[in-house]
């Protein structure tokens, strides 16, 4: 096996027992925790792809900003066992359904994908990743949808100023 | 049989590179602690610590040793393995940021070239900031494992104020970077020197310099930011339940920290490992790389001296005033800038 190989399934490992862990952690606290985890080997893949701009924001967005708001939130409601609602049976079935249903949608997508089908991923020679190329394409092909985007997180921003200021 | 395709010389010259950048940290940051109590002697008109060796020169390894010897408390309500894996981590994430700061050039040793930076990726600064991000855990973790209304208190407010000051932070990189056009923190120390008026990025740009220079005081939690070890309203802050040497590694990482961003602001701003009016080309690479570091640690000293300066001059901000400063100034100014910047690079480089 070479370098990237081991690194590939380790990383790999990680992020799927992480994600489950996720979901069995009984303390909220921990969760997200172990959700820190998984983007971190997240952006070891991306790294493996050779994005190192991609890795390196899904570190400082995710696990630096957006889980640490999370977090915010369960400490400050400390939640735990006691105050957790009891769910009914029908719930978590019809839950675990359409669960499986959009994994299945997601597989099948993902493995019919024209795009997809018979291609190998670039393993370190792959250079879309880099900040040059990303901005370019960001800027020139992409500027439309780009900035429709940002406008988008802009009226959230308003939304979350003016329904805090409502009191 | 070759079991993994990999060069063991590089890795090993790689391991013995952060060897030594750590453990240079750690005594840097143990004669700190000494200095800081020298300055603020200074500062008050007192003697200092002078018990301990010739001048005092001893009290940090004493003070280490008592830490060490303190009986180690776990509070019953408390989760043990996020309590002792806060300090672990607020440790971590302050020696994480010296991979990317490049110490010197080059240095020749029995004919390889080792370069003095153990990592020159491309996106080195992003990397400081993703670091200095995930600082945050640290202290949050270690707040809210100690199961203590005050340390809860204390790491929430520690979190917010990391987060609201490292957008100004962001915001006046981005123009330094409009101007270097690299996030390689080598790169940008190479254009220092091989500037056209031998000029330091300082001098473009005073303002993001302060800019940066205020965030990062706050991203320290140095005083007079040090709100989530605001003793006289905390109790003692989000480390009240820690004792022994775990307490030692949240002390601790604060000089880490506070070395390390002098060491990121010399390189960004003032010309990394640039001895001024010498012109390194002309020496021979061995000794233009130790003038180098001799160089690099001069300024980070001079930062260190800058940073407990303040500490020992200035009383510490109310909460809003913290909050006003960071979203209704330095946000504002950090755009200001960047949009001027932004300008100017359009007007004059066309």
């Amino acid at each position: 096996m070479s370098t990237s190989e081991i690194l590939f399934w380790f990383l790999s490992v990680l992020a799927l027992f992480s994600a489950i862990m996720v979901l069995v952690s009984k303390n909220p606290v921990h969760s997200v925790l172990w959700l820190i985890v998984v983007f971190f080997a997240i952006s070891g893949h991306y790294l493996l792809l050779n994005a190192q701009f991609l890795a390196i924001v899904n570190i400082i967005v995710y696990a630096g900003a957006i889980m640490v708001l999370f977090l915010f939130v369960i400490m400050l409601m400390n939640l735990n066992k006691g105050t957790e609602p009891q769910k009914n049976i029908w719930m978590i079935f019809s839950g675990v359904i359409s669960g499986g249903l959009l994994l299945w949608i997601f597989i099948s997508a993902s493995i019919s994908a024209g795009d997809i089908v018979g291609k190998n991923a670039l393993l370190k020679d792959g250079d879309i990743g880099l900040i040059q190329n990303l901005g370019k394409v960001l800027f020139s092909e992409y500027a439309l949808p780009f900035e429709i985007s940002s406008v988008l997180f802009l009226s959230a921003m308003v939304g979350a100023v003016v329904i805090g200021k409502k009191n | 049989m070759i079991l993994l395709a990999l060069d063991w010389a590089f890795i090993l010259q790689k391991l013995i590179l952060i060897a030594v950048v750590v453990s240079a940290s750690l005594i840097i940051a143990m004669y700190s602690t000494y200095a800081e109590r020298k300055v603020a002697a200074v500062m008050q008109d007192r003697r200092g610590p002078n018990r301990a060796g010739p001048f005092g020169i001893l009290q940090p390894l004493a003070d280490g040793m008592k830490l060490f010897f303190k009986e180690e408390i776990i509070p019953n309500s408390s989760n043990k393995f996020l309590f002792i894996l806060g300090p672990c981590l607020a440790m971590l994430t302050a020696m994480m940021t010296s991979a990317v700061i490049p110490w010197g050039d080059k240095l020749e040793i029995f004919g390889t070239t080792v370069s003095l930076q153990i990592a020159d990726i491309n996106i080195g600064i992003l990397f400081v900031f993703g670091v200095v991000s995930l600082g945050v855990y640290g202290i949050m973790i270690g707040g809210w494992a100690s199961n203590n209304k005050f340390s809860l208190l204390a790491a929430l407010r520690g979190a917010s104020q990391v987060i609201s000051y490292e957008l100004a932070m962001g915001i006046a990189l981005i123009s330094l970077l409009m101007m270097t056009g690299s996030l390689s923190m080598k790169t940008i120390v190479e254009q220092q020197i091989n500037d056209k008026y031998h000029l330091w990025n300082v001098v473009y740009q005073p303002l993001a310099f302060l800019i940066f220079f205020v965030c990062s005081m706050a991203e320290c939690n140095r005083a007079p930011f040090d709100l989530p070890e605001a003793e006289s309203e905390l109790n003692m802050g989000f480390h009240q339940e820690y004792s022994s040497m775990k307490l030692g590694f949240y002390l601790f990482s604060e000089y880490i920290n506070m070395f390390i961003s002098s060491a990121v602001m010399a390189t960004l701003f003032f010309g990394g490992y640039d001895m001024p009016f010498v012109n390194e080309a002309a020496l021979s690479p061995n000794v233009a790389a130790l003038v180098g570091i001799v160089a690099l640690m001069g300024k980070i000293f001079f930062f260190i001296f800058v940073f407990m300066w303040i500490r020992w001059t200035l009383p510490r901000f109310r909460y809003d005033q913290l909050m006003n400063l960071g979203w209704k100034g330095l946000i504002p100014l950090a755009l200001a800038n960047m949009v001027a910047t932004g300008a100017f690079i359009l007007y004059f480089n066309k």
